[in-house]
């Protein structure tokens, strides 16, 4: 008690003095960069999977081929989550003598709970957004179903048993899909209407959906809970499943957001390491005389420990509140970039930049402060006598698990983690022993040069282990910065590379083969550049190895999901340019014919399969086995025809298959859709302009997000510098006090100073490009699995700026050193 | 009576040219209330020989008794709690702590201690020091001889049995340092404390009761 309320007088009087201000700029910026990024990540995550929410119309749903009763409905209400319906089946709607078989959708009022449905006067015509549901007694057709059927606001519709009056065309609505597994077009109608339809019989192919959407946690709290309660006739629909595109956007972001916010943490962990050393080193005479006025060890350490957990409290306070109004700012910053606002965040990244403070704080200040602790009383007598040296894996052994803990926690991931761990080990082992090799090298050319560069470099020598210390901290801030704008620029490029402004929009399926060439000419007499149709046939697995897919337990929802369902399939002897190959080898000439298949990466983890399985398909009515020949990497963001399976060509020439394709079209010219419509009746149109302006924004959203990180990580990269200067800040000052005494110009000891930083400087560069190529390319490649491209600029910015920021950094830190009369110095001292 | 008393105290240790004997086979009886200097050339062991009758250090071979209770058999924290009680320094390079102000500094010894009338102890003590108007300078406000009378003010504060001064005129002009000098001999007698003295300072030495001449770590 008496220790407690002395450290927090000691504290109070230490801070009056300015003692601590290093110690507390480190651990503020750290956490406020983490909270901020974090905050960032958040807000943005949010917006991310509201996006992903509106391709479901909902953020979860439960679907089933049956009656489902009201247990996940009433759970839902208990948690104050938001819920609808849906039920969806197949029936002809007819218009006179005219009929179409359509997909009938039967909502709730609540419905959509994510997203809005479109509406129009016409078919194809310019969108508005609706209010509401159909009222009782009207449906909405879509565009195309209303163009087959000539149908117009205000026809009359049969339906089963009742009559509907059209108020208003569909021109979209937010859970269409992308996956264009339902080719009949839709209609969505009032539920309350379905019964009178007289088509819900026993027997019929209905789908039934329960609908919820809440907040983040609540909904993921309640996905848990449905998937240990729901039946097993019942599933969670995912937004994987409905559009891979928008969820290979998310991912992508979200790993280089996880990658940015890891950087920041380590940068914090160095800056925090380096404000600790200092903060020792001037505490070892204070330790020294409490212990000769005779304080015990534990009384040092009860005082040393409980000042460490008030700065780091309210440091992390305070951080936590500057990186809530920097990215407030930030956002508002990038306001008029963002398509839509962003929510506002949650708490949690608070936590997290506790958290993190603590793992921080604890791993990289907490050594050295207990070695503070050790210091012998003796020290007041005889200055040369510091604390025993630690055992090195008490001394390191904290912050290499702290790291090592940080790294896991962010990155979640085997692979990545033991690449991140090894990665960064390695590189430090070779910063130091590069360091302990510069210091060995000046000493020897120390003869050779003028007296400031010599002052200079005897000092890089004199004080080794501070050198060595420092260049390990120069190199690793500066090699992380550099690392980030590497994997940032490649991002940057990629992303818009990805979606050009000629990106598909629209998507053709169910065309006739032998009106196939016919199909591809109307399109490009319209404008449409090069249009090249594909087969495509549903098929349903059997067999896996022979075994039944019923009699197989598949993991994954994902996977039973693959397993049970239709899916296109495709044969092709040519390999997309957004497709790779992972594993095994694509189709050559003389594979045509053979029974090869080839699977996407997800299909082929999912499934747990292996080069050279069999699987049996079931192909409109004929059965095919295909080895599994190779794996395939697809980029579903490209918004390019892409499939789970292509087969080997050749080999379902025979089947009776349709064709496909995708063009860009400027969707505001509805009379040309409306002409294709009327002359291919029986090819499905999907316009999918609304699900890329989901996942442009995504992409829009992440970048924000991206350079906002960066601005972030560039200020922790500061402070490691700050901190990194400063450690060494009073011996500096001391020496050039005695240098100017002995008659040394200012500029010379100026000179002298910068020369060390700039040795320092260049040489932690060099090492830190070095260090950023390297890890750049295995970052691109592996974890965002982007093409890395070689950056000179890289070198440069390392070089250059490395050595120039180091230089200022130091100047900054040591101007008033020199400035500074000798004499108030050598008294202080 | 014996305050403080040496038997047969060694220290060795260890350099590059071999193994250093710095205290040789020294033993000493001080009573209480008596002053005493030990004198000798720069590296006769003078310094090492305080640290170790303070328990700043721990001997080779041989113990030392202070104030009844055996240093040598205590371990660190022991010989802490042992010197917060009984004991005061007075150092030739003050050690204040740069952080705290004059008061605050002469203020902690008694905090360590637990002692609740801190403030107003140490406010007397340093008018006593005639520093009243300086209580809220930080050290580098002060001059060497005003910190060094804080250091003194310190040193007296908690009334220790002995107090240990280590050339505590070393870093200060002839003139100042007479009077901070006399300022210690003035509180020691006021005090009754006893007092050990290192110096090379004849006139210093001169003041105090009994001389103790160390030569190569020996007692002549």
């Amino acid at each position: 008690m008496k220790a407690l309320a002395l450290a927090m007088r000691m504290l109070m009087r230490e801070w009056k003095s300015g003692e601590l201000g290093v110690l507390v700029l480190a651990i503020t910026v750290a956490v406020s960069a983490l909270t901020g990024v974090g905050f960032l990540v958040d807000r943005i995550g949010i917006a991310v999977d509201n996006q992903a929410g509106e391709v479901l119309a909902a953020d979860v749903v439960l679907e089933s081929g049956q009656v489902m009763d009201d247990k996940a409905v009433d759970e839902a209400k208990r948690r104050g989550l938001r819920t609808a319906r849906k039920t969806g089946l197949f029936s002809v709607v007819f218009n006179g003598d005219a009929s179409q078989l359509s997909s009938l959708r039967a909502v709730s009022a609540e419905y959509p709970l994510r997203g809005q449905v479109k509406l129009s006067d016409q078919p194809f015509g310019n969108p508005e957004f609706a209010t509401g549901i159909p009222a009782r007694g009207e449906v909405w057709p879509e565009s195309r179903l209303a163009a087959a059927l000539g149908a117009n606001v205000g026809t009359q519709l049969n339906i089963g048993a009742s009559t509907f009056r059209v108020s208003r065309i569909l021109i979209s609505r937010p859970d269409q899909g992308a996956t264009f597994l339902e080719l009949a077009p839709s209609l969505v109608m009032n539920e309350e209407d379905l019964p009178a339809t007289d088509l819900i019989q026993p027997g019929s192919r209905l789908r039934r959906a329960q609908l919820f959407a809440g907040e983040r946690s609540e909904i993921a709290d309640f996905k848990k809970w449905l998937e240990t309660n729901k039946k097993p006739n019942e599933e969670i629909e995912d937004v994987e499943d409905s559009a891979p595109q928008i969820k290979s956007a998310i991912d992508r972001s979200a790993r280089f957001l996880r990658i940015a916010s890891l950087v920041a943490v380590l940068l914090c962990a160095i800056a925090v390491a380096m404000a600790a050393r200092r903060y020792v080193q001037r505490h070892l005479d204070s330790v020294a005389l409490l212990k000769t006025l005779g304080a015990t060890r534990g009384f040092v350490l009860t005082v040393s420990l409980s000042q460490l957990v008030v700065i780091g409290l309210s440091a992390a306070i305070l951080g936590s509140l500057i990186g809530f109004v920097t990215q407030s700012w930030l956002v508002q910053l990038l306001s008029g970039w963002l398509r839509g606002d962003l929510p506002p965040p949650g708490l949690a990244p608070l936590g997290v930049g506790f958290l993190t403070a603590i793992a921080v704080l604890g791993g990289c200040a907490l050594p050295p402060l207990l070695q503070l602790s050790r210091t012998p009383a003796l020290r007041v007598l005889r200055r040369d006598v510091g604390p025993p040296p630690p055992m090195v894996i008490l001394a390191f052994g904290p912050a290499v698990l702290a790291i090592a803990f940080l790294i896991w926690w962010v990155m979640r991931d085997v692979k990545v983690f033991a690449a991140f761990t090894v990665g960064l080990a390695a590189f430090v082992l070779v910063v130091a022993v590069a360091g302990w090799l510069l210091v060995k090298l000046t000493t020897r050319l120390r003869g050779g040069v003028g007296v400031s560069w010599r002052y200079g470099i005897a000092n890089l020598g004199r004080r080794r282990t501070e050198s060595i210390v420092q260049l390990s901290a120069f190199a690793l801030g500066i090699m992380m910065l550099l690392v980030l704008t590497v994997v940032r620029n490649d991002l940057l490029g990629d992303w818009r590379r990805s979606l050009p402004a000629d990106t598909p929009n629209f998507f053709f399926i169910n065309i006739p083969s032998d009106e196939s060439r016919e199909f591809a000419t109307f399109l490009e007499e319209r404008g449409a550049e090069e249009v090249r149709v594909r087969p495509m046939v549903r098929a349903r697995m059997t067999h896996i190895n022979g075994k039944a897919v019923e009699d197989i337990q598949f993991e994954t929802q994902r996977g039973r999901g693959f397993a049970n369902r239709d899916q296109n399939i495709t044969w092709s002897g040519e390999l997309n340019r957004d497709n790779e190959i992972t594993a095994g080898k694509w189709f050559s000439a003389e594979d045509a014919g053979k029974p090869l298949v080839s699977v996407s990466t997800e299909y082929f983890e999912e499934l747990k399969l292996k080069l050279g399985d069999t699987l049996t398909f079931d192909v409109a009515g004929e059965t095919q086995t295909a080895a599994v020949s190779s794996v395939r990497k697809v980029k579903w963001d490209s918004f390019q025809p892409n499939f789970f399976l292509i087969f080997a060509p050749g080999l379902l020439d025979g089947t009776q298959g349709t064709y496909m394709t995708a063009v860009h079209m400027d969707a505001r010219n509805p009379k040309t859709i409306g002409d294709l419509v009327r002359r291919f009746p029986s090819v499905s149109v999907f316009n999918v302009d609304d699900l890329l302006a989901q996942v442009r924004s995504v992409i829009d959203k992440a970048l924000a997000a991206v350079q906002s990180v960066f601005l972030f990580t560039l200020m922790a990269g500061l402070v490691v510098l700050i901190a990194a200067v400063q450690a060494s800040r009073d011996e500096r000052r001391y020496e050039s006090a005695m240098l100017r005494t002995l008659g040394a110009r200012r500029g010379t000891v100026l000179k002298g100073l910068l020369s060390e930083f700039a040795m320092l400087g260049v040489l932690s560069g060099t090492l830190a490009a070095t260090g950023a190529s390297i890890a750049g390319m295995y970052i691109a490649r592996k974890v965002l699995q982007i093409p890395y491209e070689f950056d000179p600029w890289v070198w440069f910015y390392g070089l250059v700026g490395g050595g120039l920021l180091v230089c200022v950094a130091g100047w900054l830190a040591t101007r008033s050193v020199v400035n500074q009369p000798p004499l108030l110095t050598l008294r202080g001292a | 009576m014996s305050v403080l008393k040496a038997e047969s105290l060694t220290k060795k240790v260890t350099s590059p040219e071999g193994m250093l004997t710095i205290v040789n086979d020294v033993s000493l009886d001080i009573a209480a209330g008596e002053s005493v200097a030990i004198v000798g050339a720069s590296g006769a062991g003078k310094s090492t020989l305080l640290a170790l009758l303070a328990g700043l250090d721990s001997p080779t071979s041989g113990r030392v008794t202070l104030a009844g209770a055996d240093l040598t058999a205590l371990d660190e924290d022991g010989r802490a709690r042992l010197r917060a009680e009984r004991v005061g320094f007075v150092f030739q390079s003050f050690h204040l702590v740069p952080s705290l102000t004059a008061l605050e500094n002469v203020m902690l010894p008694l905090e360590l201690a637990g002692r609740r009338d801190a403030r107003a102890a140490a406010q007397e003590t340093l008018g006593r020091v005639g520093l009243a108007q300086r209580t809220g300078h930080y050290p580098r406000q002060l001059s060497g001889g005003e910190q060094q009378r804080v250091a003194l003010a310190r040193a007296f504060v908690t009334r220790p049995a002995v107090l240990f001064a280590d050339e505590p005129t070393g870093n200060l002009d002839t003139n100042t340092g007479e009077k901070i000098v006399s300022l210690l001999f003035d509180l020691n007698s006021q005090s009754l404390t006893t007092l050990v003295l290192v110096t090379h300072d004849r006139a210093v030495a001169a003041r105090c009761g009994r001389l103790l001449q160390m030569d190569s770590g020996m007692l002549k």
